[in-house]
C-alpha cells in the first residue's frame, strides 16, 4: 500500500514535471493485481508488450491476495488506484463497476474473441456492459497416476459407469482410488459436485434454468449429481473425515492414491512433486450417447481499466493487446493451469496443461453453478456447499436434504 | 484513612499519570467495544446509512432459523468446551500442583517447566502438531484410538471432534492453573500442616480439610479465568479445523462463528460485520454475566486465609 502510494506520488510528480523537462512520450501505467506469485511471469509478458508498443510501459504492482480487494477499493475511493485493475470474477468487480471505478470495455476491439461464458464473470446483471477483459480460467477434471494405470492396465473412463467400475477395480487392487478428504469441504464442492455435475444438469442449460428459477436444486438432475459424489465415499482414503485438501495434495504426489479430482491449478504443484507420469481425464459423461459433454471451465481472472486513469488511450491499447493471440499464447504458457478465455487456437508447452485445454475442443464450457447471482444471499449457497457437500458424503444428511437446504439459500435475480 | 486523604491538598499531577493510559485505553479498548455494541443495533441499508433497528438483530440471531440454529449450536459447543476444561483441566492442574508442592518430591522445577511449556507455545504450533499426530494418513494416534474402540478419525467424527479439540486445549493450558494452584499451596503456612499432622490427619485429610479450603479463592479465580478464556476461544479451533469448524459445524464455538460471520468464511460469502457484532455482543454479555456472578455471588463469600 505504502509502496503503491509512494510510487503513485512519484509518478504524479514525474508527470507534472514532464512537459517542462523532456520531449519523451513514454507513458507509464500501473497494473494492480493480487497475484504476487506471478511477478516474474508478468515482467516477461509486459516486456513483450513494451517491445510492441515502445511508448507505453506497464508496471506490475501486486498486493497480497488477502488484502487486495480492501486496498484496491480504498485506493480507488481516494483517487489513487492503479490505471489497470486485475478483476476478480462476479460480484466483487461488479461492485467496482457500479461504483464507477471501472470503465466499460464494450466497444474495445478484440472483445469478439470472448464468448458469453467467458464474459459472464465481468458483465452487468442486464448483460449490457462488460467491464473487464477476460484473461484466464481454470478447468476442472481428474489427474491420475499414469504409471500406476499402465502397470495395472487400467484406462481412463469416459462414462460415469466406467468411472465407478474403475474405482472399484482400483480399490480391489488394494490402492486408495481417490485422493480426496472431506474435512475442509471446498474440494468436495468444487472438485466433486461442480466437477462432475455439469454433465448431469446439462451445463449452461441447467445453470441458466437454475438462475431463472425454472429449475430448482431439488430437481432430479441436481440431486443425481449430489448422489454421484456421495457414491465416491467408499473410494476415499480411510479417515477421510479428518483429511484436508492440503493432506491430499501431499498424498497424491507421494503415490498414495490413484486419482486426484483436480482443478488445473494443481498442475505446477504436482509436476514439482510427483515422481511418476501424470495424465488427466475429463469429467465422465452420464449418458454414453449424450451429444454434448460439459467441462467446468471456471472464469477466474480478468483485467479492466480505472475509469479515472490519466491515460485512457494507452490503457485501452494495453487492454486491446490482452485480446490478441500473442498474449493468450504467452500467458497460458507462462501459467500452466490457467487458460486464456479467448477463442484463439493455442498450443501449450506443458503437455498436461494441453490435455486439459484439449477438452475445450471436445466439450462445451460452463462455470461453477452456484457462483453467478445464486450466492448473493445473506448466507452464500456456494460457501454453505463447502459444509454441506462433506456432510452428505459423511452420511450426516441425505442428498435430498442437502439439495433442499442449498436451495433455501439461493438468491435469484428478480 | 479516608479522613487523612480528605485533608490533603488535591494532587492534580495524578491526572498526568492517569491520562495517557486512560486516553489510550478509551481509544483502543473502550471506544471500539462500545461502538461494536452500538453497531449491533443497526441494520445495513442499500445505498444509504445504517438504520437503527433496536434489538432486531438479536431477535434474528435467536429466532431466524438461518442464524439461530448455528448460534445455539455454537453456544452449546462452547459450554461443552468449557465443561471439559472445568472437569479435566482444572482437576488435573490441582493434582499436579498438589504433587509438585508435596514435601520431598525431587525435580520439581524440571517437571514444572515441562508441564508449563505448552502454554508458552503458539496456537499455530500446537494446532499443527496435534493435527499431524491425529491425522488418519500419517498420524501416530489414529490407530491406537481405533484399537481402543474410539470413533476415528477423532477430529472427523461428530461425537468426538469437539471433545478432542477441547482436550488439546486442556493439554496446552493445564500449566496455567497448575502454577496458580501451586503458588497458593506453597503460601500455606507450614504450621497449619504440622498442626493437622499432629492431630493425626492423614495426607488425604490434610489436603481436603486444610489445604484445599485455604486455596478456595484461587479455585474461584481459576474457574473465572477458564470461563473467560473459553468463551473468548477461537485460535486453536481455527488452526486445527479451519473457519468452517467441521464436521458439519461440530467444533463451532462462538469465536469461530463470530469470525466466519464478520469476515466471511470462503470465496463467495459476503462478510456481515453487523451480525458479527451482534454475536460479539452476546459473547460480551455471557462473559460479563459470568464475571458478575463470580464477583457478587462467590468472591464476596470467600474469606482469604490469613498468611
Amino acid at each position: 500500500m505504502k509502496k503503491a502510494f509512494t510510487f503513485t506520488l512519484v509518478l504524479a510528480l514525474f508527470l507534472v514535471a514532464l512537459p517542462v523537462s523532456a520531449q519523451e512520450e513514454v507513458v507509464e501505467l500501473v497494473m494492480g493485481s493480487w497475484r504476487t506469485e506471478d511477478i516474474e511471469q508478468w515482467d516477461e509478458i509486459l516486456a513483450a508488450f513494451s517491445a510492441a508498443y515502445p511508448n507505453i510501459v506497464v508496471r506490475f504492482e501486486p498486493t497480497l491476495n488477502t488484502e487486495y480487494d480492501a486496498q484496491l477499493r480504498a485506493a480507488l475511493e481516494a483517487g489513487t488506484g492503479p490505471d489497470l485493475i486485475t478483476c476478480r470474477p462476479f460480484d466483487l468487480s461488479l461492485g467496482l463497476y457500479e461504483a464507477g471505478y471501472l470503465a466499460s470495455v464494450n466497444d474495445l476491439p478484440g472483445m469478439e474473441h470472448f464468448n458469453d461464458v467467458a464474459r459472464s464473470g465481468w458483465i452487468t446483471d442486464d448483460g449490457e456492459n462488460v467491464y473487464c477483459v477476460p484473461m484466464a480460467s481454470v478447468i476442472h477434471g481428474f489427474i491420475y497416476n499414469a504409471d500406476l494405470f499402465e502397470e495395472h492396465g487400467w484406462t481412463a473412463p469416459a462414462t460415469m459407469d466406467e468411472f465407478m467400475a474403475l474405482l472399484q477395480t482400483i480399490l480391489d487392487a488394494g490402492i486408495t482410488p481417490l485422493a480426496m478428504g472431506t474435512k475442509d469441504g471446498w474440494g468436495n464442492a468444487y472438485m466433486g459436485f461442480e466437477n462432475i455435475g455439469p454433465n448431469y444438469w446439462d451445463g449452461e442449460v441447467g445453470r441458466q434454468a437454475l438462475i431463472s428459477g425454472e429449475a430448482k436444486l431439488t430437481d432430479p438432475e441436481f440431486v443425481a449429481a449430489i448422489e454421484a459424489v456421495v457414491a465416491w465415499e467408499p473410494y476415499l482414503p480411510d479417515g477421510h473425515e479428518a483429511i484436508g485438501y492440503a493432506d491430499t495434495q501431499q498424498l497424491f504426489p507421494l503415490g498414495g492414491a490413484a486419482i486426484f479430482p483436480a482443478g488445473s491449478w494443481e498442475i505446477p504443484i504436482f509436476e514439482a512433486n510427483a515422481m511418476f507420469a501424470m495424465h488427466a481425464f475429463k469429467p465422465p459423461v452420464v449418458d454414453p450417447d449424450a451429444e454434448t459433454c460439459w467441462i467446468n471451465d471456471h472464469v477466474d481472472i480478468a483485467v479492466g481499466m480505472n475509469a479515472a486513469t490519466a491515460h485512457p488511450e494507452e490503457a485501452r491499447i494495453f487492454l486491446e493487446w490482452l485480446t490478441t493471440q500473442e498474449f493468450a499464447q504467452m500467458y497460458s504458457n507462462l501459467q500452466p493451469g490457467f487458460f486464456s478465455l479467448s477463442d484463439h487456437q493455442l498450443t501449450l508447452e506443458n503437455p498436461l496443461a494441453q490435455e486439459f485445454l484439449d477438452w475445450r475442443q471436445e466439450c462445451q464450457g460452463t462455470i461453477r453453478v452456484l457462483y453467478q447471482y445464486l450466492s448473493r444471499g445473506e448466507v452464500s449457497a456456494d460457501n454453505e456447499n463447502w459444509r454441506i457437500m462433506p456432510a452428505v458424503i459423511q452420511g450426516v444428511m441425505t442428498p435430498m436434504e442437502a439439495a433442499e437446504e442449498l436451495e433455501s439459500y439461493l438468491w435469484r435475480p428478480e | 484513612m479516608e479522613q487523612v486523604a480528605a485533608r490533603r491538598p488535591r494532587r492534580f499531577y495524578i491526572l498526568v499519570f492517569v491520562l495517557p493510559a486512560f486516553i489510550l485505553y478509551s481509544m483502543f479498548m473502550a471506544f471500539p467495544l462500545l461502538d461494536s455494541l452500538r453497531l449491533s443495533l443497526y441494520q445495513e441499508q442499500a445505498g444509504g446509512p445504517d438504520v437503527f433497528v433496536g434489538l432486531a438483530n438479536f431477535e434474528r440471531l435467536f429466532n431466524d432459523p438461518v442464524w439461530s440454529e448455528r448460534f445455539w449450536n455454537a453456544l452449546r459447543n462452547n459450554f461443552v468446551f468449557f465443561a471439559v476444561h472445568m472437569l479435566v483441566q482444572n482437576p488435573i492442574a490441582l493434582l499436579l500442583a498438589a504433587l509438585l508442592t508435596t514435601r520431598g518430591v525431587r525435580g520439581v522445577a524440571l517437571f514444572r517447566t515441562i508441564l508449563f511449556a505448552p502454554t508458552t507455545l503458539s496456537f499455530v504450533i500446537i494446532g499443527f502438531i496435534w493435527q499431524l499426530m491425529l491425522s488418519p494418513l500419517w498420524g501416530i494416534l489414529n490407530n491406537p484410538a481405533k484399537t481402543l474402540g474410539l470413533p476415528t478419525p477423532l477430529l472427523g467424527q461428530t461425537q468426538s471432534a469437539l471433545v478432542t479439540v477441547s482436550l488439546v486445549s486442556v493439554w496446552q493450558f493445564v500449566g496455567l492453573p497448575m502454577m496458580l494452584f501451586s503458588a497458593a499451596l506453597i503460601s500455606i503456612s507450614e504450621e497449619l500442616i504440622d498442626a493437622a499432622r499432629v492431630d493425626g490427619a492423614t495426607g488425604w485429610q490434610t489436603f481436603w480439610r486444610v489445604r484445599f479450603p485455604l486455596i478456595l479463592p484461587t479455585v474461584g479465580i481459576v474457574g473465572i479465568l477458564t470461563f473467560v478464556g473459553n468463551f473468548n476461544a477461537f485460535d486453536l479451533i481455527y488452526t486445527m479445523q479451519g473457519a468452517l469448524a467441521p464436521p458439519n459445524f461440530g467444533t463451532d464455538i462462538l469465536g469461530t462463528f463470530f469470525y466466519r460471520t464478520t469476515f466471511g468464511g470462503g470465496a463467495t460469502q459476503r462478510p456481515n460485520p453487523i451480525m458479527g457484532t451482534t454475536i460479539a455482543t452476546i459473547m460480551f454479555l455471557i462473559i460479563l454475566t459470568g464475571v458478575l456472578i463470580y464477583l457478587f455471588g462467590i468472591q464476596r463469600r470467600l474469606v482469604r486465609a490469613e498468611s
